[in-house]
């Protein structure tokens, strides 16, 4: 196979848009190479994953484009950076690291991206139509964009999310072909409790099992018609996408590629079967705590980022408690402006919640001291926090959360399980 | 030795083949600063990849890869070359953006997992158009 230019793209990898847009277009060309797409296609819009800072390399790249007069020619939206630029959490960041960081969002921006610096882009108004072909990265992001809205993204990775953004290309691969976009294996939970299955913490649970039985490939589950809502649906997804590489999901008369589960399998017959039982959960369940120890020091929520909705429910639950234990709430600006409008943030922060905005606390220091235990209803934060923080993980609901953060002591309610 | 790799992304190189034992995944396994493995759960953890003819028995994990590979090469701490089954999108694309950067970068090669375990630790040269020789 070979990949085939056009004349307009190969006039803008030899430098007639200018030498940032020739780097962009030499970038998408020589992966789309490397990938065997045969073309490149039109994309409407992009999620930049790439403005989070990993050393100074990454920064000279940004400021590189910048300077060779590179913009994004559609709609991006940036996700987190390593610096709450709204100041309502600091950063235990050195210096240079500081600098190099702030440097490099400042660089994306000047490139035309929106500053929307959350991972939950699509609760920030960036909603693709369902079919249309996109450029995403940020792994919940992804499996967000393709599972529940159904625009068509591969997991694009730093650097290429910014290059197709550029030359508003992508490579003809993946997940943006129609016969890639199959499940070939059924998961059918309807023999699980229907209480279990409309309560929150299922959804992050059952996700980690999901993205462990998949691994790459492609699933749809059988016997949630009518149940979760957008938020179920987020934590199900970022959850698969920490356990496996999960990029698209289908959900049997919930997601819009799977109105039935022959839709989703677009009429073959499945590789495999799974029929998921209470066994199989509850050890997803207990893989995502990694310690023993009750003693919870601090509470994160917000992998990905709340929604206004969740942010409402953490305020109707706590009822004007304040907190024992701080709970780091995780959010865009998006939210927080909404939040500051009303007078809910400083209600909350008066109560002892930490709100974490443009960033979050497995991506950048901002958890105390050296380690602990932190609890979360978060799988992503489950899944990466040990490694990134040094803290040890306690997993509970939702309420649970917030009860543990007010008593000051564990709280969890398992009856759900049983 | 009659081996021959197809190429993903060109060049020479000579050194001493790192087959390693299992995936990595580099964002959070490989020190961008050093070339040290340090995922603690990874069997090679505490070998240096750097100037290493790495041999990748596959790839798994963060789409941050990249920016790792990125930082290896502007460390001057990358492998000399890169063997690996498949290619792999983010991993190489570290490698493409340092190239565009107008920094020395690795090349690559696409070489059967199975017959990258038979040249680990030898000291082997792979010519351009892939061919592998000592």
């Amino acid at each position: 196979m070979t990949l085939h230019l056009t004349d307009a793209e190969r006039a803008m990898a030899n430098g007639h848009s200018g030498a940032g847009a020739a780097m962009a277009m030499r970038i998408v060309a020589d992966t789309a190479q490397l990938m065997g797409a045969e073309r490149l296609i039109p994309i409407a819009s992009a999620h930049i994953d790439g403005a989070l800072y990993h050393g100074d390399s990454g920064t000279l790249f940004a400021e590189r484009l910048v300077a060779d007069g590179a913009k994004v020619a559609v709609r991006s939206t940036l996700n987190v950076g390593a610096l709450d630029l709204m100041g309502c959490s600091k950063q235990n960041l050195p210096p240079h690291e500081r600098d190099m960081a702030k440097r490099m969002m400042k660089a994306y921006e000047a490139m035309g991206c929106e500053p929307s610096w959350t991972c939950s882009p699509y609760q920030a108004g960036h909603r693709p139509v369902l079919g249309s072909d996109v450029a995403w990265g940020e792994s919940n992001a992804v499996v967000f964009c393709n599972s529940v809205l159904g625009a068509r993204t591969n997991r694009y990775g730093d650097f290429l999310d910014i290059a197709c953004a550029i030359v508003s290309r992508a490579p003809d691969y993946g997940l943006h072909r129609t016969e890639n976009r199959r499940a070939t294996v059924v998961a059918d939970v309807s023999g699980l409790s229907e209480a279990l299955r409309r309560s929150d913490v299922f959804y992050p649970v059952l996700g980690t099992w999901f993205g462990l039985e998949m691994g790459q490939a492609i699933g749809v589950v059988d016997g949630l018609q009518g149940l979760p809502n957008e938020d179920n649906l987020k934590a199900f997804g970022a959850a698969s996408a920490s356990s496996g590489g999960v990029g698209l999901f289908h959900i049997a008369g919930v997601t819009p590629e799977a109105p039935t589960v022959e839709a989703a399998t677009q009429g073959h017959e499945p590789e495999r079967r799974v029929t998921v039982t209470g066994e199989m959960v509850l050890a997803a369940l207990k893989r995502l705590s990694t310690t023993d120890d009750e003693s919870v020091d601090a509470i994160a929520i917000g992998s990905p980022h709340l929604s206004l909705d969740e942010v409402r429910s953490l305020d109707n639950i706590l009822n004007g408690r304040m907190l024992a234990k701080p709970i780091y709430a995780c959010t865009g600006r998006h939210v927080i402006r909404a939040i500051e409008a009303d007078g809910t943030r400083a209600k909350l922060e008066h109560l002892g919640v930490i709100f974490v905005a443009d960033t979050c606390v497995v991506v950048t220091p901002i958890l105390p001291g050296n380690g602990g235990v932190l609890m979360t209803n978060s799988g992503k934060f489950a899944h990466y926090a040990p490694g990134n923080t040094g803290y040890a993980v306690q997993y509970g609901s939702f309420a649970d959360c917030v009860e543990t953060a007010v008593t000051g002591r564990l709280t969890r309610d398992l009856s759900l399980w049983r | 030795m009659a081996l021959k790799a197809d190429i993903l992304l060109p060049g020479s190189a000579q050194g001493e083949v790192l087959t390693l034992q299992r995936p990595i995944s580099f964002w959070g396994g490989v020190d961008p600063k050093t070339g040290t493995i340090i995922d603690a759960r990874h069997p090679d953890r505490g070998t240096n990849i750097a100037g290493k003819i790495l041999a990748l028995p596959g790839m798994i994990g963060s789409s941050s890869a990249a920016a790792i590979m990125l930082e290896l090469v502007h460390a001057g701490r990358a492998p000399a070359a890169l063997l690996m089954p498949e290619p792999d999108a983010i991993l190489l694309l570290g490698v493409i953006v340092a190239r565009e950067m107008g920094w020395a970068v690795p090349p690559a090669f696409a070489l059967p997992a199975e017959a990258q375990k038979g040249l680990h630790g030898q000291h082997i040269k792979i010519a351009a158009d892939g061919t592998i020789g000592d």
